[in-house]
C-alpha cells in the first residue's frame, strides 16, 4: 500500500519535473535556433572544407628497347590517348587540382593538365551534397563512375602506365562533358548504383552523336569488410558509345574513320588488406578487371574511299597485386591481356589486325614514398603489345604540392 | 527520507525513462566519441564507431563500408580540426547523406569546444605531415572530455528533440560522474608530476598538461614521419644526457622503435590504450583514463 502510493507520487514527480525540464530544454533550443550552432566557436574547425589546392608533379625517365611499339595491334588507337610513354627524360605532365564545398549544397571540382603546348581541362564539375534519398547529382566534365581504375587520376597510379584494357578500350581514363546520378542504397552493405549520360566527343565515342548525348553508362558496385582487417569492393559498368567518324592514322598517314557503336562491359574487383586496419606498416592490395566489348559499324579508309563492315568480339583483363613489406617500400606486379578478334579481310594487315597475336605485358614495380606527398617509382615491363617482344624500364616521380589529396577506396 | 527516495525514483525513471521513436544513428569518427555518444544517448542512440583503438586514426581509408554506414546515419560525431581530411571528405561526397553535411546540426566537431594546443605558427611541409588547425588529439585531456559532452548532449537534445529530457538527464548523470572520475585520477596521478617521458607522436600532449607529464623527445623525427635508426640512435645520446622515465606508445604504433630504445636506453616502453578499446581494459571512457593511469603508476615505480 504504502509502496503503491509512493510510486503514485513518484509518478507525478517524473511527469511535473520532466515537464519543466523539457520546457527549459525547449528554451534552450529556441534561443540556439535564433544563433548559430555555437556562439563564441566556429562550428567547422577543419580547413580541408575551404577550397583545397594542390600541384601534382610528375616526370619519367623511360628505356625501350629497339622493338617497343607504341600502338597496340588489333586495337584502333585513341587520337589523344595519354597512357603510353614516350622514350627519354620527359615530363608526363602536371596537374593542378583545386576543389571545394561550394556552399552547404554543392561541392566543385577542377583537374587542370599542364602541358607544354596546351592546357587541358581534365575535370571540371559540381556535385550535389543535399539531394534526398542518397542521391548525388554530379555535372560537367568528369572521369565516368565506369571501372575501378577509371575515376584515378594518373598520380593515383600503382604502375607508371595504365592497364591494357583501359589504354585499349577506353583510351587511358575515360571522361566527358556530361550528368552523373548515383544512388547510395540505405544499406549496412554498401550498394551504390550510376548512370551517366555524356557528350560523347572522347575515345570510344566519337562526334558527339545524337546532338551532343553520345554515349550513356551505368555501374553497379557493392563492397564490404571482412572481419577486422580485409575489405573489398566490386562492381559491373556498361558503356554504350556512339561513334561518328572517330578518326585514328597510322604510321604511313592512311587515315581510318568508324560510325558505329562501341558497347563496352566491365567487371572490377578490388581486395585490400591492411593488420587491423593500419596500413602504416604493411599492407596489401589485390584488383582484377575484365573488359569485353562488341564494336559494330563500317570503318571507311583508303583512296578512293571504301567501306566495310565491322564487329569483332573484343576482351581484355588485367590483374595486379601492390604489397607494402615495410613502411614507406611497397612493391607490384601486373599482368594485362588483351584479345582482338578478328577484323575483315579489306582491313587485313592494317592496325586493326592483330595477326593472331595476342597483345600482353608483364610489369613489376617498387616504389619509395618518403611521405604521402613524395613518391618515387622504379618500373620494368616485358611487353608484347606488338607481335615482336620488347623490353621498358621506367623510372618515375610523382610530387604534390599543396593539399593533403583524400583518395577513394 | 522519502525525499531522498522519491528523488532517486525520479532520478532513475529519468534515465531510463523509455525513448521516444526509433533510435537516433550515430557515426562516430574515433572510438573516443563512439563512447561518449554512447554514454549520453544510451538507449536513444545506435552508434557506429568508424575506427578502432588499435587503428591509427591519421590513415583511415573511406572504405565501401563506411560510406553505407554514412549513408544511413543521423549524426557525425569527429574530433575535426584535420585529423580526417584525409577520409570524411570523401564520405560526406559520397555517401549521398544531406543530414549530416559539414556546417548544419548533423555534424559535430569535438575541437569546436576545446583550445586546441599546439597550433603550428609556420607552415612548411619541410616539418612533416603537421597538424596545421593545431594538436587534435584532444580527448586524453578528461576536461576535455567534459566540455565536449556537454556540447554533444546539447547537440543531441536538439536534432532529436523528442527525447531531449532524457539526453539532458543522462548528461547530468555523467557529468557528475565524470567529475567524480576526475578527482580520483588527478589524485592517482599526483607522483606522475614532472616526469619526463619519450612518446612516439605528439598523440600524447594533453595528456602531459593535464597530468604535468615532460614530453622531451619524440620518436618521429618529425611528425607523421617514421623513426629511422638514425634518429633513434640521436634520440637515444639525447637521453644519456638528460634521462627519461619511459617511452609511452599508443597501442595502434609500431612496437619496434620504442623497444629498440627501451633496451638501450634502460627504461621501460609503456604501451597505453590510446582511446576506448586500446586495451581490454579500456571498455569505455572511464576504463580508458584508469588504465592509462594504472600502466604509467605502474611504470614510474
Ligand atoms: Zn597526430
Amino acid at each position: 500500500m504504502i509502496k503503491k502510493q509512493f510510486a503514485a507520487i513518484g509518478m507525478v514527480a517524473v511527469l511535473s519535473q520532466s515537464v519543466i525540464a523539457e520546457e527549459a530544454v525547449k528554451q534552450e533550443m529556441a534561443d540556439e535556433m535564433r544563433r548559430p550552432w555555437q556562439t563564441q566557436r566556429p562550428i567547422v574547425t577543419s580547413s580541408a572544407f575551404n577550397p583545397a589546392v594542390s600541384l601534382i608533379l610528375y616526370g619519367t625517365y623511360s628505356r625501350f628497347t629497339k622493338n617497343y611499339h607504341e600502338e597496340i595491334h588489333g586495337f584502333a588507337p585513341a587520337a589523344d590517348a595519354h597512357g603510353a610513354t614516350r622514350e627519354g627524360l620527359s615530363l608526363q605532365g602536371s596537374e593542378l587540382v583545386v576543389s571545394s564545398n561550394i556552399d552547404d549544397k554543392f561541392y566543385g571540382l577542377i583537374i587542370v593538365r599542364l602541358e607544354d603546348d596546351k592546357t587541358k581541362v581534365e575535370e571540371a564539375f559540381f556535385q550535389t551534397l543535399a539531394l534526398p534519398q542518397g542521391l548525388t547529382l554530379k555535372g560537367g566534365r568528369f572521369l565516368s563512375g565506369i571501372g575501378y581504375l577509371n575515376e584515378q587520376h594518373p598520380h593515383f597510379w600503382d604502375f607508371v602506365d595504365i592497364a591494357l584494357p583501359y589504354r585499349a578500350m577506353l583510351g587511358g581514363n575515360y571522361g566527358d562533358d556530361g550528368v552523373q546520378l548515383r544512388w547510395v542504397a540505405p544499406a549496412p552493405l554498401f550498394v551504390e548504383a550510376g548512370a551517366e549520360v555524356l557528350r560523347g566527343e572522347n575515345f570510344p565515342a566519337g562526334g558527339a552523336a545524337k546532338r551532343g548525348a553520345g554515349a550513356r553508362s551505368v555501374f553497379v558496385n557493392l563492397g564490404d569488410d571482412v572481419g577486422a582487417s580485409h575489405s573489398w569492393r566490386a562492381g559491373v559498368a556498361r558503356l554504350e558509345a556512339d561513334a561518328q567518324g572517330r578518326v585514328f592514322e597510322d604510321d604511313a598517314h592512311n587515315q581510318y574513320s568508324f560510325t558505329g557503336k562501341a558497347p563496352l562491359n566491365i567487371a572490377n574487383f578490388v581486395w585490400k588488406w591492411a593488420p587491423l586496419r593500419n596500413p602504416a606498416v604493411t599492407n596489401f592490395k589485390f584488383q582484377a578487371e575484365y573488359f569485353q566489348r562488341d564494336e559494330n559499324g563500317k570503318y571507311t579508309f583508303g583512296a578512293p574511299a571504301q567501306e566495310v563492315n565491322y564487329g569483332p568480339r573484343q576482351s581484355g583483363w588485367y590483374a595486379q597485386a601492390v604489397y607494402q613489406f615495410m613502411p614507406r617500400w611497397r612493391v607490384g606486379a601486373r599482368y594485362d591481356e588483351l584479345k582482338g578478334g578478328t577484323p575483315p579481310m579489306e582491313l587485313a594487315d592494317t592496325l586493326l589486325d592483330a595477326e593472331g597475336h595476342k597483345p600482353r605485358r608483364a610489369s613489376m614495380m617498387v616504389d619509395f614514398s618518403n611521405s604521402a606527398f613524395s613518391r618515387l617509382r622504379v618500373q620494368f615491363s616485358h611487353n608484347q603489345t606488338a607481335p615482336k617482344d620488347a623490353n621498358e624500364v621506367y623510372l618515375q616521380y610523382i610530387m604534390s604540392l599543396g593539399a593533403h589529396g583524400a583518395h577513394k577506396f | 527520507m522519502k525525499k531522498a527516495f522519491l528523488h532517486f525514483l525520479t532520478f532513475s525513471l529519468l534515465l531510463f525513462h523509455i525513448p521516444v521513436s526509433a533510435a537516433l544513428r550515430v557515426f562516430a569518427c574515433e572510438p573516443e566519441w563512439g563512447a561518449l555518444a554512447a554514454e549520453l544517448g544510451g538507449p536513444a542512440v545506435n552508434v557506429y564507431t568508424a575506427t578502432t583503438g588499435l587503428q591509427d586514426p591519421h590513415l583511415v581509408e573511406a572504405r565501401p563500408s563506411l560510406i553505407a554506414q554514412m549513408r544511413r546515419t543521423d549524426l557525425v560525431v569527429c574530433t575535426g580540426g584535420d585529423l580526417e581530411q584525409g577520409w570524411l571528405p570523401l564520405l560526406f561526397q559520397q555517401a549521398g547523406n544531406s543530414r549530416v553535411q559539414p556546417g548544419g546540426p548533423g555534424y559535430f566537431e569535438a575541437a569546436a569546444f576545446v583550445t586546441l594546443l599546439e597550433v603550428p605558427s609556420r607552415l612548411d611541409r619541410a616539418e612533416g605531415d603537421i597538424h596545421a588547425m593545431g594538436n587534435p588529439h584532444l580527448h586524453l585531456d578528461p576536461r576535455n572530455i567534459a566540455l565536449v559532452a556537454a556540447g554533444l548532449a546539447k547537440r543531441l537534445a536538439q536534432i532529436d528533440s523528442v527525447n531531449a529530457v532524457h539526453y539532458q538527464a543522462r548528461h547530468d548523470d555523467f557529468s557528475r560522474r565524470w567529475t567524480q572520475a576526475m578527482r580520483r585520477w588527478e589524485q592517482q596521478g599526483a607522483p606522475l608530476k614532472g616526469l619526463a617521458i619519450v612518446t612516439q607522436h605528439k598523440s600524447w600532449s594533453y595528456l602531459n598538461n593535464w597530468l604535468g607529464l615532460r614530453d622531451i623527445a619524440t620518436l618521429e623525427p618529425k611528425p607523421g614521419v617514421p623513426p629511422s635508426s638514425a634518429y633513434l640512435s640521436q634520440v637515444l645520446a639525447q637521453l644519456r644526457q638528460r634521462p627519461a622515465k619511459m617511452i609511452i606508445r599508443a597501442a595502434y604504433q609500431d612496437v619496434r622503435p620504442s623497444r629498440w630504445l627501451s633496451e638501450r636506453a634502460n627504461i621501460p616502453a609503456v604501451e597505453l590504450p590510446y582511446t576506448v578499446g586500446g586495451s581490454d581494459q579500456a571498455r569505455d571512457l572511464f576504463g580508458l583514463f584508469d588504465d592509462t593511469l594504472a600502466r604509467l603508476l605502474k611504470a614510474a615505480q
